[in-house]
């Protein structure tokens, strides 16, 4: 299993720090989901992990070694990371845009091989994107790109994925799609799967390990019901609210309390706790 | 990880399909080339039959025809083919790696400081050969690095970049229209070769440098492909990926302005060849790849048939550059245009 740790790290763009000495160890084999407020370094620290940012202090630790040792292509195939806006150049297919993950398993003088069609069908067929293989990236809606993507980024074969919000901008059936997808991969390959996540409810549904980042520093980190409580809430989001057990998944959930809320009873009688 | 998947031969199918197909329109490129080829060799004041051509080309001495097309054709020819890859490679990988069809090194500057440099060794300091080629190399660089560095400001967006190069390269022709001026003597033909670009008078020494070039920044560019490939996915993706973003953009650009100037300094600043090159490819191969080869050729048939409409077709004769520049105008200003109301990338 790939171990990954950030210890003491510090990291920002120019002059102005935004992650301020942050120690995080990713549960190897798990999905971790990291949640905060806007611009406290989320994905600053995504960007670390995968050494798309130097950090200024501290380090990240990948299976005992220190990332800035590993070389680029060797990292490539061990860790994998999905930006935020991914960039679909102009009339690409889905099959080629795939095939871009196994550029880390391919060398100057290695040619596509065997291994790496079986890589592309295999990652086509887990996203269930097969059909879709030889239309243009460009005509296919939100959800059905997002699983592309990630399907190149299964290409690549890494042990652990990095997702830099992948649910964004997609409707609520999609980000369920998305989701149910990498808990899938998770369960299937194993994979250590770290991303960043807008919406507490569905991380705490779907996270194994939590992690609320505040300030630059990690606040919580730990299981949805040791996380996201009432008080966590208020102090890393500023939003008061009201943490309850979600009935199908028996995971927490929030419901946020906005100023012209007001108290109400729920539908069995008694009043929210 | 991977088994055995009943789609894996419907990928590898897929990507012979593709291969196929580019495959096939190279050769038709090549076969429209080698009748451009043809029909520029036969063609002249005295016209060349067929049969007398091939026995020139198989070592007969033809009186009278030889020597126009051993001497004079076949460097044109030659030179044409040569300098016109150059462009076009040159002009679709910067068109690529910069995401826009615009940031073509001829719009940008790169081609007027080749061309500078190498009007200046040639006419104030007097040099010739590999020293102008080198020279010229030197000055597309510096004329590179002086554009990122002007469009600096926490980061280079393309359309900065362009504007600096549009200024840049403004700067750079009225420089070698001076010193073309002061040049103590200079033949119109010699102007119109630094201001517009031009074939006339080529000899296949000069076409040497720009063989040699070809071999080794083309062949250095095909070789590392693949990065290019997934750079166009986007910085973050392609560094993910495992491309080592910094060296494969410098050694991209290297190679692409080395292409450009060893061409610019025998032929000038063939006008758009670079430009028109690259989207001219990328219409006719459709979707997929970023077309280098394609575009490769295809700026040997602009540069070609260009040369032999200004030479053979129009009342008068004009350099390429005349023709390719009469060609790559409209579309200019077309894409200013279109280019203002969507985000267009290459």
């Amino acid at each position: 299993m790939t171990t990954l740790t950030a210890t003491a790290l510090q990291a920002g763009y120019g002059p102005s720090t935004i992650l301020t000495d942050l120690d995080l160890a990713v549960p190897p084999g798990a999905i971790t989901a990291i949640v905060g407020a806007n611009a406290c370094g989320k994905s600053t620290l995504l960007r670390c992990m995968a050494r798309l940012l130097r950090p200024s202090g501290g380090q990240v630790v990948l299976d005992g070694r220190s990332l800035r040792k590993i070389p680029t292509r060797e990292l490539a195939r061990s860790l994998g990371l999905l930006p935020q806006s991914p960039i679909a150049p102009d009339g690409i297919t889905v099959a080629d845009l795939v095939s871009h993950g196994r550029h880390p398993h391919q060398g100057m003088l290695t040619r596509w091989s065997h291994a790496d069609d079986m890589a592309v069908a295999a990652a086509l067929e887990a996203t269930q994107t097969t059909e879709l293989a030889e239309r243009d990236v460009d005509e296919l809606s939100g959800g059905q790109r997002q699983r592309v993507w990630i399907a190149m980024a299964l290409a690549q074969e890494t042990d652990v994925l990095l997702l830099d919000e992948p649910t964004t901008f997609l409707d609520i059936a999609h980000q369920v799609e998305v989701l149910d997808l990498l808990v899938d991969l998770n369960r299937k390959r194993g994979t250590t799967i770290v991303m960043v996540l807008h919406d507490l409810n569905l991380a705490a549904r779907y996270a194994d390990h939590l992690v609320a980042i505040l300030r630059g520093k990690v606040h919580a980190a730990g299981t949805a019901h040791s996380v996201l409580t009432e008080k966590m809430v208020e102090q890393v989001f500023g939003v008061r609210c009201r943490v309850i057990t979600d009935p199908t998944s028996g995971q927490p959930m929030m419901l946020p309390l906005g100023r012209h809320c007001t108290t109400a009873q729920s539908s069995d009688g008694g009043t929210l706790s | 990880m991977t088994g055995q998947t009943p789609n894996t031969g419907t990928i590898a199918a897929l990507r012979m399909t593709r291969l196929r197909t580019r495959l096939q329109l190279v050769l038709i490129m090549i076969g429209l080339l080698a009748a451009g080829i043809g029909l520029t060799l036969m063609t002249g004041p005295s016209m060349t039959t067929p049969i007398d051509l091939l026995r020139i080309l198989v070592g007969h001495d033809v009186p009278g025809a030889s020597f126009a097309v051993l001497e004079l054709r076949l460097p044109r020819a030659t030179m044409s083919i040569l300098t016109g890859m150059s462009f076009g490679l040159g002009g679709v990988i910067f068109q690529t790696l910069l995401r826009n069809p615009l940031a073509s090194p001829d719009i940008i500057g790169i081609s007027a400081g080749a061309s500078a440099a190498a009007v200046f060794a040639i006419v104030v300091l007097g040099w010739s050969g590999a020293a102008v080629s080198i020279t010229a190399v030197a000055a597309g660089l510096t004329v590179a690095l002086l554009i990122y560095l002007l469009a600096w400001r926490d980061g280079v967006s393309g359309a900065r970049l362009i504007l600096v190069g549009i200024g840049l390269s403004a700067m750079l022709d009225s420089m070698i229209a001076y010193v073309l001026l002061r040049a103590p003597a200079w033949k119109m033909q010699d102007a119109l070769r630094w201001l517009t670009g031009s074939v006339n008078g080529a000899t296949l020494e000069e076409a040497l440098p720009v063989l040699l070039s070809l071999a080794a920044f083309g062949g250095l560019l095909l070789a590392r492909r693949d990065k290019l490939e997934a750079m166009r996915l986007g910085d973050d993706t392609a560094a993910a990926l495992g491309v080592p973003l910094a060296s494969a953009k410098v050694l991209a650009v290297m190679s692409a302005v080395g292409l450009i100037a060893v061409a610019t300094a025998v032929s000038g600043p063939v006008a758009f060849v670079a430009f028109l090159s690259g989207p001219i490819a990328k219409y006719i191969a459709g979707p997929g790849r970023s077309p280098l080869i394609r575009a490769a050729l295809v700026g040997a048939l602009l540069m070609l048939s260009g040369d032999f409409a200004g030479q053979h077709l129009l009342i008068g004769r004009y350099p390429v550059g005349v023709v390719t520049g009469a060609l790559g105008a409209p579309y200019l200003i077309f894409l200013i245009i279109w280019s203002n109301r969507t985000e267009r990338k290459l």
